[in-house]
């Protein structure tokens, strides 16, 4: 029985079955002792009564995506897992638990030749007063992990604490019943021991990570409206921004809420929101008038199936087009996209930084798939990066809002400033802020807004760029992941693969994508969207020296890293 | 006459050097002086004072007075305001709106700010057509009012904004008339000095496509009653009032909603401990 550097287990049962929680909890266990992890979910729309999975991947390193495989799959029951379709993989050398009154096993299960050991955890369950079979299961997969029933135990004291002790020792009962049952059971798969880390470990998800930047960067005010999959961002930020001298407060609809945070930027207070996206399908309007007045605002995208309503629970990259040219006009603004549940605070930590320094809207464009993705990381970085806006507090003389600056960004008088007192707005203006119609005004003030964004410099964060070799994988969001351990697999094969992966999506840095891509004779672009969005994008900003392949598929279909790297593989030969 | 006693600054210090874009006659005029008069009389500095719009003539006004100004987008005026006051509560904040963008592109806002109640004054200049367009039927147009949008009339019944202010909320509601810039002010002081969401109709006639709105000045009236607390009594009212009824007719003792804005705080430590093993 040898020690794997990856373990991972998928949880299913019906919606309100308990899955999620299962795995959520095996997390904390496994953070708690030391590994990392990465906890996702999916789901279908009904809130009870539906489909859910919780898959989870534990690690000796950090991870950033799912695995090719499961290896250990539980069905509390399988009454919905069938929609599911091929969204969870598993094959033959997966351990599937089934309860024989949990309903047929899914076809994913029946097809893949896996070996399937039957647990009546509902009977197992109704032999403890409030049992749950969700708990059940939680002590077979920690059994099968090779943890204690403390440690399995702990998170859900943790979680109860205020629900009783009777609900308290139902769940220990079912633990320890599971740990029973799981005993004859046979798993040929450990984890590595995690390398020793002083670090203090942390575990959050995306959107909780998104939400902790937007403050480090120094966001202090929020509008809200709820949507899926954004809303943990909101509610978050709901108690914490009155914690350091915030406010939240929360919209009649995303129309209201991206002009309420232009009218807190306006006031002088950092400003976000977040939504998904039909959201920021109404939000576009707000966010022309938001670049033409030059008011910073910083606006999270966590991306789903599109388009219309689409898949609201499910990940997918297709918001790129809406966010770098939904604005009509010629509209210049910030668009960057976190890589990672990690990343996510750095990005909408600088996003703000940018926004604030430019004076440019920005939009974040998360994912589902890291936005609702819980991780185990270490505690991320400090960094410099606290929004400092250009702001005039001492005038005399004829104030210009709009003036002519050599890096194009004037200096902001706050409502309440003597002398300052200028309109905002969304008409083509003077450098006064005078409305006008006329060809020198608005060519001087759409030259303006742009080379304010094309003179900065964002240095080297703009994209991650890893590996040398001659061929070289485009891809961006929270695909990154699943490409990086692509690349790791292609390098232990002796075969260099290069990752370049913009952070940065707008404005757009031909100069450095084309440093980046230096030397490289094969460009393989890997994106989740059913158009071939980012290639589009790629193709009409930067030059590509090279032959280029496309991967592209739209979501919810996660794209594994295995998938990637067989076509590293095809093009290889 | 003005009830409000002497001004502490001039008008003209609340007035911008631009020339307004309206057409001669409009009652968009008068209703500007109305402002500089009220901001005149409350002493206020300009610079503490920003007027929020949206769009259509009557939203061109902040850029008319001395204060900060926001014209924004169609309709969302109210939000863009309600995310200023709740951040910036040491500012003034009055809003102007017209009948297009307040009741129909913003009619979803103008019932949440209503609900909301922060504190702040929501002017809208009602001339019962869509000007800056050239003439098409608003809310507040009567059924029968013709026009190349709608040959004929639109046989749909006018939106009554005083009664949908009340039922949703609002803290104080007024009706006046912009031929009357002086009562007007007054109305204005007051709404401005009542805490939470006041509400002030002014009528403003639209000189260019509603001619027949010269006869306004001969309709208006003084209420025949003085302003109520009770809501009920405010309903009955407003439900059978003409619309020419001029003068404060609902006063509310709502409290303002206004969110603890404390000390802004760095030390993120204690939001970081929600994420620590």
């Amino acid at each position: 029985m040898g020690a794997s550097p990856s373990i991972s287990i998928a949880v299913v049962g019906s919606g309100g079955a308990g899955a999620l929680t299962t795995t959520d909890s095996l997390l904390e266990t496994a953070s708690a002792a030391g590994w990392h992890g990465l906890f996702t979910r999916t789901l279908g729309p009904q809130i009870r009564g539906g489909e859910a999975a919780g898959l989870l991947r534990l690690a000796d390193h950090p991870v950033d995506c799912l695995p090719d495989q499961f290896d250990l799959l539980i069905g509390i029951d399988w009454l919905n897992a069938h929609r599911f379709g091929g969204e969870i993989k598993v094959g033959p050398a997966t351990l599937v638990i089934s309860d024989p009154r949990g309903g047929d096993l899914p076809p994913m299960a029946v097809q893949s030749g896996a070996r399937v050991v039957q647990v009546p955890m509902k009977e197992i369950a109704k032999t403890i007063r409030d049992g749950r079979p969700n708990m059940i299961a939680l002590g077979i997969a920690s059994r099968l992990l090779g943890f204690t029933v403390e440690q399995a135990f702990a998170p859900i004291e943790r979680r109860l604490a205020d629900k009783g002790s009777a609900a308290i020792e139902a769940s220990l009962a079912g633990i320890k019943a599971g740990f029973g049952a799981a005993a004859n059971i046979e798993f040929n798969k450990q984890l590595a021991k995690p390398a020793p880390s002083a670090a203090r470990r942390w575990l959050l998800s995306g959107n909780e990570a998104t939400a902790l930047g937007a403050i480090r960067g120094g966001v202090r005010f929020a509008a809200a409206y709820p949507i899926t999959p954004a809303t943990e961002i909101l509610e978050w930020l709901a108690p914490s921004l009155s914690k350091v001298g915030g406010v939240l407060l929360q919209a009649e609809d995303e129309l209201a809420a991206i002009n309420m945070i232009i009218g807190s930027s306006f006031g002088g207070t950092p400003a976000l929101t977040a939504t998904s996206g039909p959201g920021l399908s109404l939000m576009i309007e707000a966010l022309g008038l938001a670049t033409s007045a030059e008011i910073p605002v910083v606006v999270v995208d966590v991306m789903r199936g599109g388009p219309s309503t689409g898949i609201p629970t499910k990940s997918e990259q297709a918001d790129l087009n809406i966010a770098i040219y939904g604005l009509h006009g010629d509209a210049p603004h910030l668009v960057l996209a976190p890589q990672s549940v990690s990343d996510c605070m750095f990005t909408t930590q600088w996003a703000t930084f940018l926004a604030e320094a430019l004076q440019a809207p920005a939009i974040v464009l998360s994912d589902q798939f890291i936005g609702q993705s819980r991780a185990a990381i270490e505690r991320p970085a400090d960094v410099a990066f606290i929004g400092a806006r250009s702001i005039v507090t001492d005038i005399s003389g004829a104030y210009k809002r709009y003036a002519m600056a050599a890096n194009g960004v004037s200096p902001m008088a706050l409502p309440g400033t003597r002398g300052g007192q200028y309109t905002a707005d969304g008409l083509t203006h003077s450098e006064r802020g005078t409305p006008t119609s006329g060809a020198g005004d608005h060519l001087a003030q759409l030259d303006k807004r742009r080379d304010k964004l094309d003179q900065f410099d964002f240095g080297d964060h703009w994209a991650s760029v890893e590996g040398s070799g001659d061929l070289a994988i485009i891809t961006w969001g929270s695909l990154t992941g699943a490409v990086r351990e692509a690349a790791r697999r292609a390098a232990a094969d002796n075969f260099n693969v290069r990752v370049v992966a913009p952070r940065l999506l707008a404005p757009v840095q031909p100069e450095r994508l084309s440093a980046a891509l230096e030397g490289a004779t094969q460009i393989l672009i890997v994106e989740q969207t059913h158009g071939a969005q980012f290639h589009k994008y790629l193709r009409a900003h930067y030059d590509l020296p090279a032959p280029v392949r496309v991967f592209h598929r739209p979501g919810p279909l996660p794209i594994t890293a295995g998938e990637i790297h067989q076509a590293i593989l095809d093009w290889r030969q | 006459m003005s009830s409000v006693g002497a001004l502490a600054c001039k008008p003209a210090d609340y007035k911008s050097d631009l020339k307004p874009i309206w057409c001669p006659g409009c009652g968009d005029y008068h209703v500007l002086m109305s402002f500089t008069r009220a901001f005149a009389h409350l002493g206020l500095p300009p610079e503490n004072i920003v007027v929020v719009s949206g769009i259509g003539c009557s939203s061109r006004i902040p850029a008319y007075t001395n204060c900060y100004g926001f014209h924004g987008v169609h309709g969302r005026s109210l939000a863009l305001a309600a995310g200023l006051k709740v951040t910036r509560p040491d500012l003034t904040v009055v809003v102007a709106s017209g009948d297009g963008d307040g009741y129909s592109i913003g009619g979803n806002h103008f019932l949440h700010a209503c609900r909301r109640n922060i504190d702040m004054t929501y002017v809208v200049m009602d001339n019962h057509i869509y000007g800056m367009t050239k003439g098409q039927p608003s809310p507040t147009t009567e059924p029968e009012f013709d026009t190349a949008l709608a040959p004929g009339g639109t046989g749909v019944r006018p939106f009554h904004p005083l009664v949908v202010a009340l039922a949703s909320g609002a803290n104080f509601i007024a009706r006046c008339f912009s031929g009357e810039p002086n009562e007007t002010a007054d109305v204005l002081v007051e709404a401005i000095q009542h805490p939470g969401f006041s509400f002030v109709e002014i009528l403003s006639p639209c000189v260019t496509f509603r001619p027949d709105e010269r006869a306004w000045k001969d309709q208006v009236r003084p209420a025949p009653v003085s302003a109520t607390t009770d809501q009920g009594k405010a309903a009955r009212r407003l439900m059978t009032d003409d619309g020419f009824n001029l003068g404060v007719l609902y006063r509310g003792n709502r409290a303002p909603f206004q969110p603890a804005v404390a000390v802004n705080d760095a030390d993120l430590s204690k939001l970081e401990r929600d994420f620590e093993l």
